[in-house]
């Protein structure tokens, strides 16, 4: 949902400019507002940065120790992150397979749909058009819990669920998740198409070139961005996602995500915190990197309104 | 499957959806009459419609009439399964701890998201200061429920703690404390983490907004003499008081869905169960199906007005 709220570009010219609210600044940046400040973000940081320095821990030392003391307290090793990824009672590697083979096409598909649609709304004339385009913008507001029992009796019917099924299972779960992506996707997509000078596709018309053409001759391209900023989030969300997993995997292993597999650990092995610190960030250092590296995108699409209603 | 097997599976998937778009763009690449167009249009909407009509409004309905019948789904039973809802013990809980979870969660979050924002505008670690706080929003909420388990560890008081809140309590000189188990205080423990969690969302939408405040209403502000705690609370928190709104409804809604903290850090049990989570629990648990689609018809019930509210100030927004 563009926004008044101004894109990074407006934000960087504001802050460019010498600042004339710098009165507004001294007044809270009295010491005791540096404190705030540092005490929230201490807060927000101390977690995070406990269990990553316990995941290099070694088992003997965590269990005897708080990890503030580290720096001279039981040393460092890597066994834990061995002992996840490949160690047969937990074997992170298989799982973190899995959940790349969920994310990618979970991914890909909605936004291919979605950009489709969103073209046909922005730029097509149909009867209906408008009706429809609200229809499906108003259907953001169905939380996916209520779609889960029907759409689940209907995937067994069709017999697509199960380890045995044809494509393993992972059927399901992709065509959940590209589902539930779509409205927000078309919504987001269309608002970014429409803004787009129609005298552009006027003149390419005029120029004999059909939709088609038009479509990925100059649309696509010109999207790059927004499909970015919407792909980053879907990316995370799917990534990120415990229920869909968990409901649409069949509670089947084979198919089952990290977040699954470490829920699971958490429950059985509560206290085994070499075990959990460490699958806690092999199952982080994926977002964590996506997240870090494409931040712009990351904070763009949030403006545009890409959280998941 | 082997890890080659399910990369193959995954693959072809992705080639025979894009074949199938392909074969949709040639196909009606070359109609070019009036009746060619509509085809064209029908080609580019109708697999967006048909999915959201099947996995999204037949579901929908569908879980609202179940609601209104029994475990099995076979007789018809009126509103009782509502009936239960609001008045059995357990269900009375978790409509109790909901409650708590959607007062507290926005409110917190978006107060320290605010005040953050404010503290850091214009600052020289602006950037960084903002990464910490925004950080946990790339994280799992199964992985941020570890992360916080582990705060809160507990042991005996006579032990060396390795959760790092206890190991302050302890220090403190008071008995280390059951964060986890203690009813009700636990579920306040829980909400700590999805305030921990979103409180960057709402520190990134505000500080969006603080920048976008007009230079000379902060001028003639300052030439009145106002500064400090004033300016912020009669110039800053007016001005962005529709993207303040967008904030408290969005994260109110995505809390009322979140049952992943729940299940990962206590599994419903000790008294923490809420809405989202206890639909998963009596269906898949209970396998009472009634209860489950009520419960889920609830959800959506609480969303809706939010939802709509959300949508109408975001709209106000964009006239702007």
């Amino acid at each position: 949902m563009t926004t008044a709220i101004p894109d990074e570009k407006g934000v960087e010219a504001v802050v460019a400019q010498e600042p004339v609210t710098a009165t507004a600044k001294r007044a809270l940046s009295s010491p005791w507002a540096s404190l705030a400040a540092i005490v929230i973000a201490v807060l927000w940081t101390i977690p995070t940065f406990g269990l990553l320095v316990t995941s290099f821990r070694p088992e003997s030392a965590i269990t005897t120790s708080g990890w503030w003391t580290a720096a001279w307290n039981g040393g460092w090793t890597l066994d834990n992150y061995d002992q996840v990824l490949n160690g047969s009672d937990t074997n992170l590697g298989t799982y973190f397979i899995n959940s790349m083979v969920i994310t990618i096409p979970s991914v890909l598909i909605p936004i291919s749909i979605a950009v489709m649609a969103a073209y046909a709304f922005a730029w097509m004339k149909f009867p209906g058009r408008d009706f429809l385009f609200v229809a499906i913008f108003a259907l953001q507001i169905v939380p996916i819990q209520v779609t889960m029992i029907p759409l689940l009796t209907l995937y067994n019917k069709a017999g697509v669920t199960g380890p045995d099924s044809f494509g393993g299972g992972f059927y399901t779960i992709w065509l959940s998740h590209s589902i539930f992506a779509l409205p927000l996707a078309i919504y987001l997509l269309h608002n970014f198409m429409s803004q787009i000078p129609g005298e552009l596709i006027e003149s390419a018309r005029v120029d004999g070139a059909a939709h088609v053409q038009i479509f990925t001759r100059i649309m696509l391209p010109l999207m790059a961005p927004a499909i970015a900023a919407f792909g980053i989030f879907q990316f995370l969300w799917v990534w990120n996602d415990l229920l869909v997993a968990l409901v649409f995997g069949g509670g089947s292993l084979e198919v089952s995500p990290l977040t699954v597999r470490l829920a699971e650990l958490s429950g059985t092995r509560g206290n085994d915190w070499f075990l959990l610190s460490a699958g806690a960030f092999v199952s982080l250092i994926v977002p964590l990197i996506v997240f870090l590296s494409l931040q712009r995108y990351f904070v763009r699409g949030l403006l545009a309104g890409s959280v998941k209603g | 499957m082997s890890t080659g097997e399910k990369f193959i599976q995954m693959l072809i998937a992705i080639a025979v959806f894009f074949a199938v778009v392909a074969v949709i763009l040639l196909v009606t690449q070359r109609l070019r009459s009036r009746r060619g167009e509509l085809i064209q249009s029908a080609a580019f909407v109708l697999p967006a419609i048909a999915l959201i009509c099947l996995g999204l409004l037949y579901p929908a309905v569908k879980t609202i009439w179940q609601s209104f019948h029994d475990r099995t789904g076979q007789a018809m039973v009126g509103l009782d399964n509502y009936q239960t809802i609001f008045t059995d013990s357990t269900q009375l809980l978790v409509l109790r701890n909901t409650a708590a979870w959607v007062i507290l969660v926005p409110i917190m979050s978006t107060f320290i998201g605010l005040v953050y924002a404010v503290l850091v505008d214009r600052s020289r670690f602006e950037k960084f200061a903002k990464a910490l706080v925004f950080l946990p929003m790339a994280i799992s909420l199964v992985g941020a429920s570890i992360i916080w388990k582990f705060v809160y560890d507990y042991r005996d008081s006579s032990n060396t703690q390795i959760g790092i809140a206890n190991a302050i309590i302890k220090g403190l000189g008071f008995d280390t404390y059951k964060f986890i188990l203690n009813d009700p205080w636990n579920t306040v423990f829980l909400i700590i983490v999805m305030i921990w969690v979103q409180a960057g969302f709402a520190m990134t939408i505000l500080s969006a907004s603080i920048k976008a405040i007009p230079e000379d209403i902060i001028e003639a502000a300052r030439l009145d003499g106002v500064g400090g705690m004033k300016m912020f609370r009669y110039i800053t928190v007016p001005s962005i008081r529709p993207s303040l709104i967008v904030v408290l409804t969005t994260i109110s809604i995505t809390t009322l869905k979140a049952f992943d903290i729940v299940r990962t850090m206590t599994g419903g049990n000790f008294d923490t169960s809420v809405l989202a989570y206890q639909f998963y629990r009596e269906y898949f648990n209970s396998y009472d199906q009634g209860l489950a689609t009520a419960i889920a018809s609830l959800i959506f019930l609480l969303v809706m007005p939010i939802v709509i509210y959300n949508v109408r100030q975001m709209r106000k927004l964009e006239a702007r």
